[in-house]
């Protein structure tokens, strides 16, 4: 038994970096490993069924989607915009394969009024928490702080897959374009952003940042050239 | 006279040269091209996305639309531009010939639209296609347990080869047609066909044959759709 | 999916500072690619690729029977169709009333500008003439599909050969898949630039979240002659209105982005 464990670490070092398989390739092969998100075990491999990136840590094998559509996960933060309203809440496009739905039961502020459209009206913009996710539909949530409808701002859109990056490890992309640029941002998990700042050009500095990053995903070296990017920038600026 | 030398001088057993490239639609969820020689096609994926009427919708799993279509100028005599009999036909066996592959039951209720361009018609459109649309789906990030690799084959005069050319469909001895064109698409991997269609007059151990070769070559189509996904354009301003 | 309502308070608070969301000036034009000759099937062929907006055309001529009233000219047919490839919302299926529009207004453009000398295309009086088919594709939506498609069509055409006509007893056909060196007949090059609308702003160019906000688009096409310019074809399309002095600024707007075009157009052609 340590044999075949020492030999599946050394090739899990080897793997360490990133590798771009595309569906049906093998990523390892061997009975040590466990198939995660993105691959499946077929015989002694394992194999990637989505296009993205392998990363094999600890014997589990994983691909990270590299493009496609947003999969809600629940307690996800999302931004999506009001398609319909119903007798009881709002129907919200998310940007998902499925339809989302927020009932009135799920709002933060006390729901009196018949007229719902006066809360949220159709193509209003919003934010919320994926609160369950079912075979056909999602269910949303606002019972937290900060979730509610965006009046003003910029709102720009990235694929789901960039999402990670764009956020950063810890918030470590997003914070420093926040403090460069002096903005609130608002991440989705969905891909769709808000940024709020003092004025149109720090709000279209961080807007130019997270596309640069969405556009530019497996740059190394990234939070560190971006904040260089919006530092030069933000001085001509001025 | 035999047909011993190919017209374009390749070797029975070669294809056209290989283009294939992703994200060539910035809107689609997922793009590519894929051309072999003069026969250029392009593929983009939009879903899975909710599928309207509801009445289509699948409570099990996701619905496959594959849509093919020749641009009016593909052609050297003009096409008039809308779906014909041979288009919706096509649009059919693509569907089938991607089905195998994808994992359709995690998205109940959905659709996944493939729309197919012919950009330029030199024959072995609807192969060009099908490896634009195998591309363009896995680039889409769908759950899939394979690509799918597809090319024409068949028998000109008394020869079997891959990848025909519009010439080499067409071609006669004495006034009479000579030639038999096979489709086959097959998934990358395995190599478990998934398309299959001829037209023209062959024998079982011809049609084997021309199978046969198809299936030596779909490794070099294969590695051209894996190279074309796994090169991302690294940029910076 | 209608525009989203802060995004279009955010475009119209730029604009009022003369801003647009991705930092052009109001009579900017984004990143303008041309390529000539992408489909060899085509007569002529041109794809256009305005920032990300990209709009294939393709000519194809063949031989056709004149109109009455025009037995010894030249028949021009303008066709487009915004395929579903192109964008999220556009489905299969015949051309809409904005693919139909957009070719019309493509027509108007070519055909009131005089671009083809339509009489140097007759091959038999009454009876055989050539007809030009200019097939217009979207491949990618991203605002501003009418410029992009008058551009790419002018460029297939200056691209463009006549087929090779041969005799068959005692009337003439194209032998399709040949072409000959011979250029059609064409004369000073026709542009159109589309000046957007949202309350009191105007803009050229515009994205299609720009375009999605915009409650009123002008289109206009021209041919500089020396230091004149003639205005051949106007388009107004939307719900919108506009001023007296506001269709002053438009018209200077869109003259100022036809100057840029005509400008840049040829350089970026060659001299094909």
């Amino acid at each position: 038994m340590p044999k075949a464990i020492k030999e599946s670490k050394e090739l899990s070092k080897e793997k360490k970096e990133r590798r771009i398989v595309v569906p049906g390739e093998v990523i390892v092969s061997g009975y040590d490993y466990l198939a995660g998100e993105g691959c499946i075990r077929e015989d002694k491999d394992i194999v990637a069924i989505k296009y993205g990136i392998a990363s094999v840590e600890n014997n589990l094998v994983k691909v990270i989607p590299l493009g496609g559509v947003y999969l809600p996960r629940v307690g996800n933060i999302v931004i999506g915009q009001v398609k319909d309203i119903v007798f009881n809440g709002w129907i919200v496009d998310i940007f998902a394969p499925h339809l989302a739905f927020l009932g009135i039961s799920e709002c933060n502020t006390f729901i009196s009024k018949e007229d719902l459209s006066t809360y949220y009206d159709v193509n209003d913009i919003i934010i919320a928490k994926v609160k369950a996710v079912q075979p056909r539909s999602v269910v949303l949530t606002m019972k937290e702080k900060g979730l509610g409808k965006i009046t003003s701002g910029l709102l720009v859109r990235v694929g789901a897959t960039r999402v990670a990056r764009i956020i950063g490890k810890g918030g470590s992309m997003v914070n420093t374009i926040k403090e460069v640029t002096k903005t609130k941002i608002i991440v989705g998990q969905n891909g769709l952003i808000w940024i709020k700042g003092e004025n149109a050009e720090s709000e279209l500095a961080a807007k130019e940042a997270i596309q640069l990053v969405a556009e530019n995903p497996l740059l190394d070296g990234l939070t560190e050239k971006v904040k260089e990017y919006l530092e030069k920038k933000m001085k001509l600026e001025k | 006279m035999a047909y011993t030398k190919r017209f374009d001088g390749r070797a029975f057993d070669e294809t056209r040269p290989i283009r294939a490239e992703v994200g060539v639609i910035e809107n689609a969820d997922g793009s590519a091209l894929f051309a072999f020689g003069d026969t250029i096609a392009i593929a983009a994926v939009y879903g899975p996305r909710q599928l309207y009427p509801q009445h289509l919708q699948n409570p099990e799993k996701a619905l496959l639309r594959a849509y093919y279509d020749m641009l009016s100028f593909s052609v050297p005599e003009r096409k008039r531009p809308g779906p014909t009999r041979r288009s919706i036909e096509i649009s059919d066996v693509t569907t089938r010939a991607l089905e195998p592959v994808l994992m359709l039951e995690k998205f109940q209720n959905c659709v996944i639209d493939v729309y197919i361009s012919i950009l330029q018609a030199n024959a072995s459109t609807r192969t060009a296609g099908i490896n634009a649309a195998s591309m363009a789906l896995a680039h889409a990030g769908l759950p899939m347990k394979d690509l799918v690799v597809s090319v024409s084959a068949g028998k000109v005069g008394n020869s079997i080869v891959v990848d025909l050319t519009k010439e080499e469909e067409d071609y006669e001895e004495n006034g009479q047609k000579m030639a038999t064109d096979i489709a086959i698409a097959m998934l990358g991997k395995s190599k478990k066909i998934s398309l299959l269609q001829l037209d023209g007059n062959i024998n079982k151990e011809e049609l084997l044959k021309a199978v046969d070769m198809a299936r030596k070559v779909s490794s070099k189509i294969y590695q051209a759709q894996m190279n074309a996904l796994k090169e991302i354009k690294k940029k910076w301003l | 999916m209608e525009i989203a309502k802060v995004m279009k308070k955010t475009i119209v608070d730029l604009l009022k500072q003369g801003k647009r969301i991705d930092e052009r000036k109001v009579d900017e034009f984004r990143k303008l690619d041309i390529k000539l000759d992408i489909s060899k099937n085509a007569e002529g062929s041109a794809m256009v690729e305005l920032g990300k907006t990209k709009v294939m055309a393709g000519v194809k001529i063949d031989l056709v029977e004149p109109f009455q009233d025009a037995p010894d000219a030249g028949v021009l047919i303008v066709n487009a169709e915004f395929m579903p490839l192109a964008y999220s919302e556009f489905e299969p299926g015949p051309p809409g009333v904005e693919a139909i529009e957009l070719a019309r207004i493509v027509d108007r453009g070519i055909r009131e500008s005089e671009f083809i000398d339509f009489k140097k295309l007759c091959v038999e009086k009454g009876k055989k003439v050539y007809g030009i088919f200019i097939d217009i594709y979207v491949l990618n939506h991203d605002g501003n599909l009418i410029d992009a498609s008058f551009l790419a069509s002018i460029a297939a055409l200056l691209n463009a050969r006549l087929p090779k006509i041969e005799k068959v007893e005692d009337s003439y056909r194209v032998v399709y898949g040949e072409k000959t060196k011979q250029k059609l007949p064409l004369s000073n090059i026709p542009f159109m630039t589309t000046v957007f609308k949202i309350n009191d702003s105007m803009f050229i160019d515009a994205n299609l979240i720009e375009e999605k906000a915009s409650e009123t688009k002008v289109s206009i096409a021209y041919c500089f002659d020396k230091n004149k310019a003639n205005i051949h074809a106007i388009q107004k399309l939307g719900s919108g209105t506009f001023s007296y002095e506001e269709l002053e600024k438009i018209i200077k707007l869109s003259q100022k982005g036809a100057e840029f075009l005509m400008k840049n157009f040829l350089s970026k052609i060659g001299s094909k």
